[in-house]
């Protein structure tokens, strides 16, 4: 580790040389950027590298003898074992879920913050606190302080009006993990909305405005054209996320009740049932999808980047 | 008349969503100052004595373990893979934005192109290979991992900043003769350091939440804070107030880091792609 840090420190006797070619300027210029690279690559890539190999083993931790390569025995049984499958559709049901109301919430918050009004820095510090809970302490916060069926504050606001008394996790336990994962999540779609709202041609509106333009048609024809990019990159970003989400579901319902996804099931299938070779086909099937979903943020952002390239 | 009627009517439904979605902690921070009594009641009671009680239960003081272990390990990971970070980032931020190598765009959406990455994609490995190592439940594991998780926002927040960095200044220190370290020291992180510091928040923030990999590779002597609240996933009796209490504890770092980076928390979060 400390090899890798003091990198940049042992290029410089290169400034020594008299006429350094090409190449040793080369290295030269590269020498800064090596150490964070090559971290990357020894801690990210080549555990991936592993677990691909893994997958293709049928390997249970219980049993190491019987550590044998069986091809693609893991998928075919992780896409035909019924509660695996299932979690894949749990996985794309919440993350789609979270994602798009939160992308609509997150939309409708960043219109009413992008006026003037009194307050409105209290009440943008007071919409960010959300994002800003430790997530497995709002999932407890979700889960005990306002799901409880006895005590919760749900419940207990419902006493008032005379409502019933519904047991939220164990009537509907997917919808309550989405419930506290759209609380965390607005906030994070409002910032990025919002930026892309700050970042609109005012003269243009003015102009739209002068010439007649309805709030409308302003908002359907000049701001919905522009925010384009920001929603989708919103949407890339918060999918990136929320597929790998663990905290909430390991803490509301523990994987229960049909709540579990891949992230869960991963864990679950190494760590408890000690299944290495199913855990890594689960957790190569988590990559490529990441990866359809990366495809197109890397797009977004890239156009994003040139454009701001362009403009420096 | 209709147009100021809308412009306070939309002002106030602001308000009003800014209150919606602060209600579950204000109602947290209430309750963990209230008795376990007057915590668990239905309907709930608003005007109850404050007590610290939740706050002394969490602490240990009333038995129970103790949670400052756990916290001082958070610390311990969160601070010193912020600090890992900024040392690997700095000098390659500065390979991707003020000597720039070739390629420096591909080499900039390779470092995204981890971030993408889920994390149960190497969990195995990772875990097998801390087993054998003997590195199971070592703070300084998780110190890596969340260097790696962090390192590829703090390089792209960080070229973003540098960029803008006049490259004239810096030609002027290499011509009198200054070395790579000494510029970034003297030269690019003095200039660079807001943005330096709000990076450093963001991967603070980031390293202090994560669960899964300390949840996985840790044990009693190098748990972190969120698994340390993870004990309070099965009810107890009556233990909301210290629940609350925990849960705001824990959070308190994360909510003072991201109040104060809160103009570059975008920027961060959506990778340097907004500003």
């Amino acid at each position: 580790m400390t090899a890798t840090t003091t990198t940049p420190v042992t290029t410089a006797p290169v400034r020594t040389v008299r006429q350094p070619s090409a190449r040793l300027r080369g290295w030269a210029t590269r020498a800064p950027l090596l150490p964070a690279l090559v971290f990357m690559i020894v801690v990210t890539q080549l555990p991936f590298v592993a677990t691909l190999v893994i997958s293709f083993f049928d390997w249970n931790a219980l049993y190491p003898k019987a550590r044998r390569f069986t091809g693609l025995d893991n998928y075919r049984q992780v896409l035909t074992d019924a509660d695996l499958r299932h979690s894949v559709w749990t996985t794309v049901l919440l993350t789609a879920t979270v994602v798009l109301v939160s992308l609509v919430l997150g939309l409708a918050l960043a219109l009413l913050l992008d006026r003037r009004f009194r307050g409105r820095g209290v009440v943008r510090t007071l919409l960010i606190a959300p994002f800003l809970i430790v997530p497995v302490a709002a999932a407890l916060l979700w889960k005990h302080v306002l799901y409880n069926p006895e005590y919760g504050l749900f419940n207990g606001l419902l006493h008032y009006v005379g409502g019933p008394q519904p047991d939220w996790i164990s009537n509907t336990p997917l919808l309550a993990v989405e419930a506290s994962l759209v609380w965390q999540w607005t906030p994070f779609m409002m910032l990025i909305l919002l930026a892309g709202l700050q970042s609109r041609d005012h003269e243009q509106i003015e102009a739209a405005r002068v010439d007649g333009a309805s709030d409308w048609q302003i908002f359907r024809h000049l701001t919905l054209p522009h925010l384009r990019r920001y929603l989708e990159l919103g949407a890339l970003l918060g999918s990136i996320y929320i597929v790998q989400n663990f905290d909430a579901v390991f803490t509301i319902t523990s994987g229960g009740l049909g709540t579990a996804n891949l992230p869960y099931t991963v864990y679950q299938s190494f760590y408890q049932a000690h299944e290495n070779g199913l855990a890594s086909a689960a957790g190569v099937l988590v990559v490529i999808g990441s990866i359809v979903i990366a495809t197109f943020a890397l797009r977004v952002v890239s156009s994003l980047f040139r454009e701001e390239v362009a403009r420096s | 008349m209709t147009a100021v009627l809308r412009r306070n009517g939309l002002g106030l439904l602001a308000w009003l969503a800014g209150i919606v979605f602060f209600l579950p902690i204000a109602w947290m921070t209430l309750t963990s100052f209230h008795s376990e009594q007057d915590a668990a009641t239905n309907p709930p009671s608003f005007t109850a004595a404050l007590t610290l009680d939740g706050y002394r239960e969490f602490f240990g003081t009333g038995g129970g373990a103790s949670p400052w272990p756990a916290l001082v390990n958070s610390l311990v990971a969160s601070a010193a893979s912020t600090l890992l970070v900024l040392l690997l980032a700095l000098p390659a931020a500065y390979a991707l934005s003020i000597r720039r190598v070739r390629k420096w765009t591909d080499v900039l959406f390779f470092f995204l192109s981890t971030k993408m990455l889920p994390a149960v994609a190497g969990l195995l490995p990772l875990y097998l290979f801390a087993k054998n190592a003997g590195l199971l439940d070592n703070i300084w594991l998780l110190v890596l991992l969340y260097t790696s998780m962090n390192l590829p926002i703090a390089v792209w927040m960080m070229q973003s900043f540098l960029a803008e960095i006049p490259v004239a200044v810096i030609e002027a220190a290499r011509v009198d003769g200054a070395r790579l370290p000494t510029i970034l020291a003297r030269v690019v992180a003095p200039i660079a350091l807001p943005g330096i510091a709000a990076t450093a928040l963001i991967c603070f923030i980031f390293s202090w939440n994560e669960l899964l990999f300390a949840r996985v590779l840790t044990g009693v002597v190098a748990e972190t804070a969120p698994v340390f609240l993870t004990g309070f996933i099965t009810s107890q009796g009556l233990f909301l107030a210290k629940v609350c209490a925990a849960s705001l504890v824990v959070s308190l770092p994360v909510l003072a880091a991201g109040f104060a980076a809160q103009d570059k928390l975008v920027q961060g979060l959506s990778l340097g792609a907004v500003k």
